[in-house]
């Protein structure tokens, strides 16, 4: 029985419908976008609006020694040109730090660099006019002089610490980690088989398609700050809005409506965005920043700059004994406020060898300050390494047992029997089900029809590789993410659901849309709860003045925590409407239900009263119900994940590649994922997550990396040169799903925002190396370019 | 990422757009499709005082037969070489070139002269030119002149045009009993290639004659690979030109790739490219 | 030398007249002076898509069009094609399909679909591929674009034969 059998529509008593819960269901609100009618900050029109423009440091570490805004201050349009000093008077600095990391640290940061800058591209000055065209004319007005300071490039040389680039910590170090869980010596000791590889990761960015973008309007009258704001997390941007530019909580409003796109991007506090709400009230005026694409590479946060060493032991019968780890990542000059820039490699020491059952795990963790952009939480983090290294390691270890690689996964997933079970890194799982997913998937693929074709293909020269990853997500994330380090993000989450005088249902959610389906989910939800059809709902989100507080939407929450909120409050409304209908018809409430729009006879389905006629009376004929009855046709209830730090979900992917190995290029011919992220609300909604994900993930692996040289100078900061995924060399990708509701809520639902990039790296990775192993060439260096693949091939050659 | 500000003159005429290029000398620029120059003005590499919009000029245009030669304008836009019966019949290799220029989208704007004119050594046009060996008539106050595309490209961006002047047309010899191939190495479609080629030759009994092989993305012009197209001269699809590659090419190294990868890559392209034109 | 002209030019079959910089796009032209906001910006250097709209019958890049260079032109945006209808079957089946999610990509993804829908009936799924391949969405994976536009062409096919 899967938990929405147990959704109170369905209850013993109910003749009603089966509800939208794991129905298709169109999402209502892609109408508005697909006419070109959306409203993304860009689109906003305000009186009086001036736009800034930042100038960044062309340097990746120099003292500014002289900025001169005389001419720019006379040029047409030009209304303020600022330094750091004087946008620190309005807004204070931050530190990007979280007590339960223990020992992270961070330097004081600035919306505008004071005195010094730190990476290529961080603000040194802010120029604001009435268009974007002029201040950008006035940008190249001013006179900037640096002093060059030693960039600290090189993970490496940043770990050896001969420039320290905040002299005050010390050294370069943020933030280590080291566990060691079981007997990992004795386990390496004992071992018939130790495979040990490195791996190095590139560093992405998120590539929004929509700049970052904020429009802030001060009102001095009231001394109000309304912040429409490109942000997954309105409530913990209204917080700290309020603390850095000091204006009381209630007179902070941040409204998000379309935001186009996010995956994590958007969900930290950006230097030039507090600077951009510091000039509206400097100003007494409407200031709008709209990243572009430029500003965009070189101001995003960055992710993923890992470099890795991985040790697996193994008995000879193919049993998995340890994980032994070193990650080494870099994170640019800050750690990014207030989620740090610790997290990636936390969740990387947490999620290494995490589908398996062995006991013993050794990992050591470094993450140090370089002076490129910053780094931190994109979709999936640290997933697509621990998975990618994990399974990279767990491959080599069949090669060399001569094992089919399905076959020793299948040895040492954890049972799907063992749960509740608590893995080798200490994480706790509630309950998964890594075999039901293997079995699935290698049905849906016919993986022994593909090896067959691979054995004949291979014959002909036709280099194919099938490569599989399975893995575990971080979802749902309970107060232990961020709260218990003293971030003040939210953990829970609200929903209100309120039914209009005309029967219809209007839900307001804490939770925010990019474009995932929350709004649509959770139409679904609350129709299910109520008993009203989906016409009937209206989804209100991204307003801290209208919604309930919660904590947005990241690190795959929002169907889980806010839709749990939903039906929650959906069940409560219910109730309550029954108690009006009970009141209206002097029947006793037991006998009634909600459906279809209808109170009806529980028993019989009779229909007894429209529910449009029950909002009649219970709005505007209070005085037709008894004496002492108020109806309370508005309910709020908030969810907050408690039993387990996090729910975690699991699945297993598997891509098919062909190798070109005269040219290195590699063709994805087909993709493969299996996913269980317990209820599913919206099957199309789910697999589209996962599809996006999984491009996003290859993406990293075959495509898209931050070129820096050796200076620190980012050298592929435009679309032409740092490569996205494109429709013309993507796969189609075929999803099936395994149900295991979590039963810490009664929705059972968990995320599935972030497993498609999690596992797609790791898949595609061991898919080249299948292909590439009749050829002895090994690839270890995302993203898997051709010439990367020419020298493993070339190398192979050498050794004859 | 908003362009600096410029003026903008639209000419009705060859003469009057000649007369505004001669009058504002390196101030100006030639605006034709517009599909490099604005990306660079919005980028703000380039900040001319002003764009010469020659768009509505007459007699820039049209595809055509002309004796024993294939006459394209320089306004015609990519997309209508790509989609020309007549190219198709009397000049493949372009039909063949074209779908690898980018996008639809930018293919409808972009124009064969504005190719010709920036010289991009990773274009597809310039190569093309440079193996069909091309005759670029070039316009300016003082008269036409024509320049074989085999003198036309110089260098990185650099061309024999001479300030204004600009291109009117290119002329393409028919070679009825040719073969063509345009091969490219693109890590995504429409991406500027890694390497790529344009080869001609005419098949005859398995052995390849009147062999041309011009490359784009070998260096910092469109390059003809003489000793290449010397070696495979009159023989059956040579298998290996790697090292008379090395002596053609001078391949930059770019983000992905070094000079050595993308002279294998070209030696990749040129077996390719022989045994498809033998086949 | 004088940096505005004067522009005339018809946009969703209206005629209009401004007076612009002639450095103005063609995007910001549509979005600051006209109000339509549906065209949108993603790279502004000819790389994403996002901004592409139809002059003259066929797709341009907004970005690296100056709104000057599209006098006497007609330039048709989404806001305009979906007034009309041209967008409606594509409109449909991107809903019912999912196939966007963000939608910032889906105006100009929508104006390059119907150019192929429109010049290319018989376009495989490949060729839909090959025809996106200048426009960026991150966040679909482009499996429901290519389904949904496929579903339209199958769809058109059948009206056709019937």
């Amino acid at each position: 029985m899967t938990a929405r059998d147990e959704l109170p529509v369905k209850g013993s008593k109910t003749r009603t419908q089966a509800g939208y819960i794991g129905k298709a269901e169109p999402r209502a609100n892609a109408k508005r976008l697909l006419q070109g009618r959306g409203s993304f900050i860009d689109d906003l029109r305000f009186p009086r609006l001036a736009q800034v423009v930042f100038l960044r440091s062309p340097h990746a570490h120099a003292k500014i020694r002289k900025l001169d805004f005389s001419k720019a201050r006379t040029a047409p349009g030009v209304i303020a040109v600022v330094d750091g000093r004087a946008v620190a008077e309005y807004c204070t600095p931050w530190v990007g730090v979280l007590s339960h990391l223990k020992g992270l640290k961070s330097a004081p940061q600035f919306p505008i660099a004071i005195d010094r800058a730190c990476w290529q591209g961080e603000a040194v000055a802010a120029v604001v006019a009435e268009t974007r065209a002029q201040a950008e004319d006035a940008c190249e007005l001013i006179v900037a002089e640096y002093d060059p300071l030693p960039a600290v490039i090189d993970m490496h040389e940043a770990l050896a610490g001969r420039h320290v680039i905040h002299p005050d910590l010390g050294d370069n170090i943020c933030f280590n980690r080291e566990v060691d869980f079981g007997a990992v010596e004795a386990a390496f000791a004992k071992a018939d088989v130790v495979v040990e590889e490195s791996y190095s990761f590139g560093r992405h960015t998120g590539v929004c398609l929509e700049g970052r973008a904020i429009l802030a309007d001060y009102n001095a009258a009231e001394h109000t700050l309304t912040v429409h704001h490109a942000t997954q997390a309105p409530h913990m941007m209204q917080d700290i809005f309020s603390k850095h530019l000091n204006i009381p909580e209630a007179n902070v409003r941040v409204i998000c409506r379309d935001i186009g796109g996010a995956y994590g991007i958007k969900v930290h506090v950006y230097p030039d965005e507090m600077c951009t709400a510091a000039l509206s009230i400097m100003l007494r005026r409407p200031v709008k920043f709209v990243a572009d694409r430029m500003e965009s590479f070189l101001s995003d946060i960055h992710a993923r700059e890992h470099k890795v060493k991985v040790r697996l032991a193994a008995t000879k019968a193919g049993e998995i004994l340890a994980f032994d780890l070193d990650d080494l990542t870099a994170i640019g000059p800050y750690s990014v406020y207030p989620r740090t820039s610790g997290i990636e490699g936390n969740q990387v020491v947490n999620l290494t060898g995490g589908p398996y059952k062995h006991q013993n795990y050794r990992a050591k963790l470094n993450v140090v300050f370089t002076n490129k952009n910053v780094t931190c939480q994109y979709r999936a983090v640290g997933h697509p390494i621990a998975v990618a290294l994990t399974e990279g390691i767990v491959d080599l270890a069949a090669q060399k047992l001569g094992m089919d690689p399905a076959e020793f996964r299948r040895r040492n997933l954890v049972p799907d029997d063992a749960y509740p079970y608590t893995g080798a890194a200490g994480m706790k799982f509630e309950l998964l089900s890594h075999h039901q997913c293997l079995d699935k998937l290698l049905a849906l693929m016919d993986y022994k029809a593909l090896r067959a074709e691979q054995a004949e293909l291979r014959k002909k020269g036709v280099y194919r590789g099938i490569g599989l990853a399975a893995m575990i997500e971080v979802t749902n994330p309970s107060p232990a993410f961020y709260g218990v380090g003293g971030a003040r993000i939210s953990a829970q989450d609200g929903a209100t659901l309120r039914l209009e005088p005309t029967g219809m249902l209007t839900v307001l959610s804490s939770v925010t849309e990019q474009g995932q389906g929350t709004e649509g989910i959770f139409a679904q939800i609350a129709a299910t709860a109520v008993g009203v059809t989906m016409d009937k709902v209206k989804v209100i989100t991204g307003d801290t003045s209208t919604t309930p507080y919660g904590g947005g939407t990241w690190a795959s929450r929002g169907a889980g925590i806010g839709g749990e909120a939903v039906l929650q409050a959906g069940k409560a409304l219910r109730s309550n409407i029954l108690d009006i209908a009970a009141a209206i018809l002097s029947v006793d409430k037991a006998t009634l239900d909600v459906y279809n729009n209808e109170i009806i006879d529980a028993a019989s389905g009779a229909s007894r009263l429209p529910l449009a006629e029950l909002g009649r009376v219970a709005y505007f004929r209070p005085d037709t119900l008894p004496m002492k009855f108020q109806s309370e046709l508005m309910v709020t209830r908030h969810y907050t994940p408690r039993e387990y730090g996090f729910t975690f979900t699991n699945g297993i992917q598997a891509s098919l590649v062909e190798i070109h190995p005269d040219t290195g290029f590699v063709k994805l011919l087909k993709h493969w994922c299996v996913e269980d992220c317990g209820t599913v609300i919206n099957p199309m909604l789910v697999d589209e997550q996962i599809r996006g994900g999984v491009v996003q993930g290859i993406g990293g692996a075959l495509f898209e990396e931050c070129h820096y040289s050796e200076d620190g100078q980012l050298l592929n900061a435009s679309m032409a040169d740092y490569l996205v995924p494109m429709s013309g060399e993507m796969p189609d990708i075929v999803c099936g799903h395994v149900e295991s509701p979590t039963k810490s809520s009664e929705l059972g639902a968990k995320g599935v925002g972030e497993a498609g990039t999690a596992g797609a790296p790791g898949a595609v990775m061991n898919a080249i190396n299948d292909a590439l192993a009749p050829l002895n060439a090994r690839v270890n260096s995302m993203p898997f370019t051709p010439e990367r693949i020419l020298d493993a091939l070339g190398a192979a050659n050498a050794k004859g | 990422m908003k362009s600096p500000a410029f003026a903008y003159a639209k000419p009705r005429t060859l003469d009057e757009a000649c007369g505004l290029l001669e009058a504002h000398g390196e101030e100006s620029r030639i605006i034709a499709g517009g599909q490099s120059l604005v990306a660079m003005l919005n980028l703000r590499l380039a900040a001319p005082g002003l764009l010469v919009d020659i768009n509505a000029i007459e007699g820039l245009g049209g595809i055509s037969v002309q004796g024993d030669r294939l006459v394209i304008g320089a306004l015609v836009r990519h997309r209508e070489i790509e989609q020309s019966g007549m190219v198709a019949e009397n000049c493949p290799l372009l039909a063949q070139a074209a779908p690898h220029i980018a996008h639809v989208a930018i293919r409808n704007s972009g124009t064969i002269g504005g190719s010709i004119a920036l010289a991009d050594p990773a274009a597809e046009w310039p190569a093309c030119c440079l193996a069909l060996d091309a005759t670029f008539r070039l316009v300016s106050k003082k008269g036409e002149r024509r320049v074989a595309a085999r003198d036309f490209f110089k260098g990185l961006f650099a061309t024999a045009l001479r300030p204004a002047e600009l291109v009117a047309a290119i002329e393409i010899p028919l070679l009825p009993n040719h073969r063509s191939v345009f091969l490219e190495l693109a890590r995504r479609r429409g991406d500027y290639a890694i390497v790529g080629l344009a080869a001609l030759a005419r098949p005859e009994g398995g052995r390849l004659h009147d062999v041309r092989l011009a490359y784009l993305g070998g260096g910092d012009a469109p390059i003809l690979a003489r000793h290449a197209m010397q070696a495979a001269e009159g023989k059956p699809p040579a298998a290996d030109l790697s090292a008379e590659l090395a002596r053609d090419l001078s391949p930059l190294a770019d983000l992905e790739n070094r000079a050595a990868t993308k002279l294998h890559l070209a030696n990749v392209l040129a077996r390719r490219a022989l045994a498809a034109l033998a086949a | 030398m004088d940096h505005t002209s004067t522009l005339t030019l018809t946009v969703n079959g209206t005629k209009v007249s401004r007076t612009v910089q002639p450095r103005t796009h063609l995007i910001d032209f549509l979005r600051d002076e006209l109000g339509l906001t549906g065209s949108h910006i993603g790279c502004e250097h000819g790389v994403c898509g996002a901004c592409t709209v139809r002059v003259d019958g066929t797709i341009v890049r907004g970005c690296l069009t100056l709104a000057v260079q599209c006098e006497g032109k007609a330039v048709d945006t989404v806001e305009g094609l979906s007034d009309s209808g041209e967008l409606a079957q594509l409109q449909q089946a991107f809903h019912e399909r999912n196939a966007l999610q963000c939608g910032y990509c889906t105006p100009g993804m929508l104006v390059a679909a119907l150019d192929l829908v429109k010049s290319e009936p018989d376009a495989t799924r490949e060729r839909i591929r090959e025809h996106l391949s200048g426009n960026y969405c991150r966040c679909t994976g482009y499996q429901a674009i290519v389904d949904a536009i496929e579903t339209v062409l199958v769809h058109r096919r059948k009206e056709a034969r019937a």
